[in-house]
């Protein structure tokens, strides 16, 4: 039996480079053996990626993307189609969990210097990702058809016409219509299941490529490069362990516990009291009446309150435009010699405590209305969160850092 | 001739411009058909098709909402103390004149019509596309002693005068879209042509 196997592996790794795949970036990919438990949330983030595109498939099987029939078709499946309200909500809990997940994974990258070199393309290819996720949710949100999916794109499909000269034009190619309709349903629905899951795929697969590339690995918390001390025998680095068995085995654990928490959303709570699928989106789109309080899913709402903080359209939509692509400036604003926040001075540990608080307040003025106390708020958090980013290169070279150990800590 | 005689610089400049030249060329013809798809079709530009409305039943203060081009339209009914009122409220205006081209060259004025009793406007906040709430000024409304009457967004508090016209202070940058329209009688009109010259 054994010879069996092995004589149809080796059949197949004459015709296809099946072991080498395994090794380069399983079995004999060596990553450093410090990881902590901020390093499950990559290989989760890849969990609800198959996640979303299996229920997406699944309800792509019964869903009508015409605006008479897409709001029914909905509800026909979270009534009347077998398992049919789990493929749903398994598919709107994973994309508020995707964008936890990614936001996380984004957080460890800060905390421990990911981005720094030889790693910047794996953060730009990682940004491609998250800008590619952004569209893919908000063209996922029209598709029901509901009162918040009508006017949350009426808005954000309106900030293109905050663009001197060709904005209205834009604006209308965009929409296929004069108004948000049928056409404008149709081709989210065929970018949402087709063309940006690939663009997704791809940037994915690039961004494991670059990671695994024979000059990078990965960062780990101390931020140093295990690929500096080799056993000079082996060429295999001194504090590295292969993926597999090792974090295959880690990685899994992380799986359980997550699921822990996904099924309790799914299950219990899968409109997250408003934050994950908004009261107003069970009312079907009407093109006649805005609902009184209209906010984006919470995923968005940092940006959407710096959009607000601003009192002019243009320049507005300019800094929530900002907002979002400076961190693909990181590698080049961070100047510390250390790449960990283990060994980075306080300069850096009050800058990034005060930027985290002023995402997470961001996130919450978002939701509500833009008015008094709440609007010189934005304005004070929007500052300081441009300030991280904008006097990084000034406080990052001032920092007083403590000195790197040659070999990871555990 | 021999190999040697090849001006090799030459022979790659002409294959890597030719090639880049035409091949972006070739790629900008073929862009074409796929970016015009995107634009509206002739069904999606044939229901933006003038709508003709009847406004013989409109009351004083009264208002009608149509829809034209998938779009609210509104016609409002104002009587002479209204409009005797707008005037007055220039100063707190952002654009009382009209200046920005957001109407037809023939409704450019303080009532911002052709008819300064009946105002035609696009029912559509010029912030971010949501459709404002109509408050008369006899009416309860929630917009203070000062109000004369006018329209207000609650996606994000712009507020527009009795003719459309944006107050300061609000996020909205400019007064509400007049449509193109035109009488074709006394009590019919219709929305999205320009009156014949």
């Amino acid at each position: 039996m054994k010879k069996l196997l092995n004589s149809s592996l080796e059949w197949v790794d004459n015709r296809f480079p099946l072991v080498r795949m395994w090794d380069e970036h399983l079995g004999k990919y060596y990553a450093p053996k410090n990881f902590d438990w901020w390093y499950y949330f990559g290989s989760i983030a890849l969990l609800v990626l198959v996640i979303q595109i299996l229920t997406g498939i699944f309800l792509t099987m019964n869903y009508k993307p015409s605006a008479q029939e897409a709001f029914a078709s909905v509800e026909y499946i979270m009534r009347d189609v077998e398992w049919g309200w789990l493929m749903r909500y398994m598919h709107s809990t994973g994309a508020s969990f995707f964008f936890i997940a990614v936001y996380l994974h984004m957080f460890r990258a800060l905390l421990y210097g990911s981005y720094r070199k030889p790693r910047e393309l794996v953060w730009l290819v990682g940004m491609g990702i998250y800008f590619a996720l952004m569209a893919e949710a908000f063209m996922g949100y029209l598709l029901p058809w509901g009162q918040m999916s009508y006017w949350g794109a009426q808005v954000i499909i309106s900030l293109f016409g905050a663009i001197p000269y060709i904005g209205d034009a834009i604006t209308l190619w965009i929409r296929g219509d004069y108004v948000i309709g049928d056409a404008t349903l149709n081709r989210f629905f065929a970018l949402h299941v087709i063309a940006v899951p690939m663009v997704l795929l791809g940037l994915v697969v690039m961004h494991i490529l670059a990671l695994h590339d024979k000059h990078v690995g990965s960062n780990n918390p101390d931020g140093i490069e295990i690929k500096k001390n080799k056993d000079p025998k082996t060429g295999i680095p001194l504090d590295g362990i292969p993926f597999h068995p090792y974090y295959t085995v880690k990685d899994i654990m992380g799986y359980g516990w997550f699921l822990i928490i996904f099924c309790l959303v799914m299950f219990y709570f899968p409109d997250m009291f408003g934050y994950f699928l908004e009261a107003n989106n069970f009312i079907p789109a009407d093109p006649m009446t805005t609902p009184a309080h209209i906010a984006p899913v919470w995923y968005f709402t940092p940006f959407y309150a710096i959009l607000r903080a601003i009192p002019d359209k243009l320049m507005g939509v300019v800094a929530m435009g900002a907002s979002v692509g400076i961190f693909a400036l990181l590698p080049w604003l961070d100047r510390s010699p250390v790449k960990s926040i283990r060994y980075k001075g306080p300069m850096f540990k009050i800058a990034l405590t005060l930027f985290t608080i002023s995402f997470i307040s961001l996130g919450i003025l978002g939701v509500l209305p833009a008015e008094g106390l709440y609007v010189t708020l934005a304005r004070i958090f929007t500052v300081i969160y441009f300030g991280f980013f904008i006097l990084m290169p000034i406080y990052s070279t001032l920092d007083k850092t403590k000195p790197e150990p040659a070999r990871v800590t555990m | 001739m021999s190999i040697d005689d090849v001006d090799t610089s030459k022979r790659r400049f002409l294959t890597i411009a030719a090639t880049s030249v035409v091949g972006a060329v070739g790629v900008g013809f073929a862009a074409v058909p796929f970016i015009s798809y995107w634009q509206p079709s002739a069904k999606a530009r044939a229901a933006g098709a003038p709508v003709e409305v009847d406004i013989s039943k409109l009351e004083d203060g009264q208002r009608l909402v149509v829809e034209w081009r998938g779009k609210p339209v509104w016609v409002v009914r104002r009587n002479q103390e209204v409009l005797a009122e707008l005037a007055g409220l220039s100063g707190k205006l952002r654009d009382p004149n009209s200046d920005v081209e957001q109407q037809p060259k023939y409704a450019k004025s303080e009532h911002r019509s052709i008819k300064p009793e009946y105002l035609v406007v696009i029912g559509i906040c010029t912030h971010l596309g949501c459709s404002p709430s109509y408050y008369p000024k006899n009416e309860s409304h929630p917009m203070g002693p000062d109000w004369k009457g006018g329209f207000f967004c609650p996606c994000h508090g712009s507020s527009f005068d009795l003719s459309g016209r944006v107050f300061r202070g609000v996020p909205a940058p400019t007064n509400l879209v007049v449509p193109p329209y035109t009488y074709l009688s006394d009590t019919r009109v219709l929305v999205g042509v320009d009156p014949k010259a």
